[in-house]
């Protein structure tokens, strides 16, 4: 259950940043959580709460944008889509795939009031 | 520390070492982040002046930023003073203590070993590690499930790991956190058993996929199981093409010749 300290570091990340911005409240975070990422989007939603307690981004709403995966054969060097880290080339069949994307774990804005 | 979901953060770990009753320093002493106390009256401060007016700031930011930053740090230390740090990840009851007690003794003549201990309570491992009379801290993780890099470079100033020498970092029993959080190791050695499914790979692929090495143990149960090891393999190497693979038993030694020989090299190199 790493979820808890993801949330801790967005919550501390965010305020951080919105306290060199003068402060304020925090409405709303943009999060990019790719679908490869190894974090449970609807955990992390569940320990926001908990973690944004007595913060400046108490209440705030969480938006999360899930990209999904790409890899590519590092066989035959075809692109396309992975769900998941045993993805087996769409072109030549092998289990020789390099992530691309789909790792991502950032935040990417916040709104502050 | 949360009580909803049990993972108690950064703040709540503590280092113990064997046999030292008294000693007791707290992971997050030494205030390194944790600025909740700190917004908490931010918050007040600032909420008359506000006029609602909401704006979008731009972040971009990777959040685990601040474990990295630190990781990063312990991987420069480490590399300065030639330590060669490995991160023994496993479900519990793999044997990755076992495998220490064996690999220790059998390095001891090449090089130091120093040893930090993983776990959410007690001790008990780094008073086996101890036994072997070689030095070790245990982090205990109260209610966390991983250890991070703070814990490890709070860990690593107590310990002060001779120059040249394996550090080893058995990380908590759990095959799926401690995957995402880099402690600053040369590398990660993910452990599995003959007696847990050979879809392991499958099932826990993130934490196959971040491993650099992988030890089958407990091969000398195999006669009495139908665990497929091969298969075991290929799973494994599906999520992971550029895994190493050495089959081990810790009890019997089997395997322990190639394993000692891969930990040798990687010593060489320093």
């Amino acid at each position: 259950m790493h979820e808890m300290s993801i949330a801790m570091s967005v919550i501390e990340a965010v305020v951080d940043k919105a306290r060199e911005e003068g402060g304020g409240k925090i409405t709303g975070i943009d999060l990019v959580v790719g679908r490869l990422a190894g974090v449970e989007v609807e955990s992390l939603k569940f320990c926001f709460g908990a973690a944004a307690r007595d913060t400046l981004a108490e209440g705030a709403e969480l938006v999360i944008e899930e990209p999904e995966g790409r890899g590519r054969c590092e066989a035959c060097g075809a692109e396309f889509p992975v769900t998941s880290f045993y993805a087996k080339c769409s072109s030549c069949g092998q289990f020789r795939v390099k992530i691309e994307s789909g790792q991502e774990l950032a935040v990417r804005s916040f709104t502050i009031e | 520390m949360c009580d909803t979901c049990g993972c108690s953060g950064d703040g709540g770990a503590v280092l113990r070492k064997p046999g030292v009753k008294d000693y007791h320093v707290h992971v997050g002493d030494d205030g390194h982040h944790h600025h909740h106390d700190h917004s908490h009256d931010h918050a007040h401060e600032h909420h008359h002046d506000h006029h609602g007016e909401a704006r979008k700031v731009q972040m971009e930011q990777d959040v685990l930023l601040q474990n990295n930053m630190l990781a990063e740090r312990n991987r420069g230390w480490f590399e300065a003073r030639r330590v060669l740090a490995l991160n023994f990840l496993s479900s519990p009851g793999s044997g990755k203590t076992s495998i220490l007690e064996k690999t220790i003794p059998m390095l001891l003549e090449q090089c130091p070993v120093t040893v930090i201990e993983g776990d959410q309570q007690t001790t008990n491992d780094a008073d086996r590690i101890d036994a072997l009379g070689v030095p070790v801290i245990q982090v205990n993780t109260g209610t966390g499930c991983h250890l991070d890099a703070q814990m490890v470079q709070r860990a690593v100033r107590e310990l002060d790991p001779p120059e040249r020498s394996l550090l080893c970092i058995e990380n908590v029993g759990n095959l799926v956190c401690p995957a995402l959080f880099d402690l600053g190791e040369a590398a990660k050695v993910v452990v599995i058993s003959v007696t847990e499914g050979e879809d392991k790979p499958l099932k826990y692929p993130t934490m196959f996929h971040e491993a650099d090495i992988c030890l089958l143990n407990k091969t000398d149960l195999l006669p009495h199981l139908d665990f497929d090891a091969a298969k075991c393999r290929e799973y494994a190497m599906q999520v992971n093409h550029h895994l190493e693979w050495i089959e081990v038993s810790a009890k019997t030694g089997e395997g322990f010749e190639q394993w000692i020989a891969w930990l040798k090299t990687k010593l060489a190199a320093l």
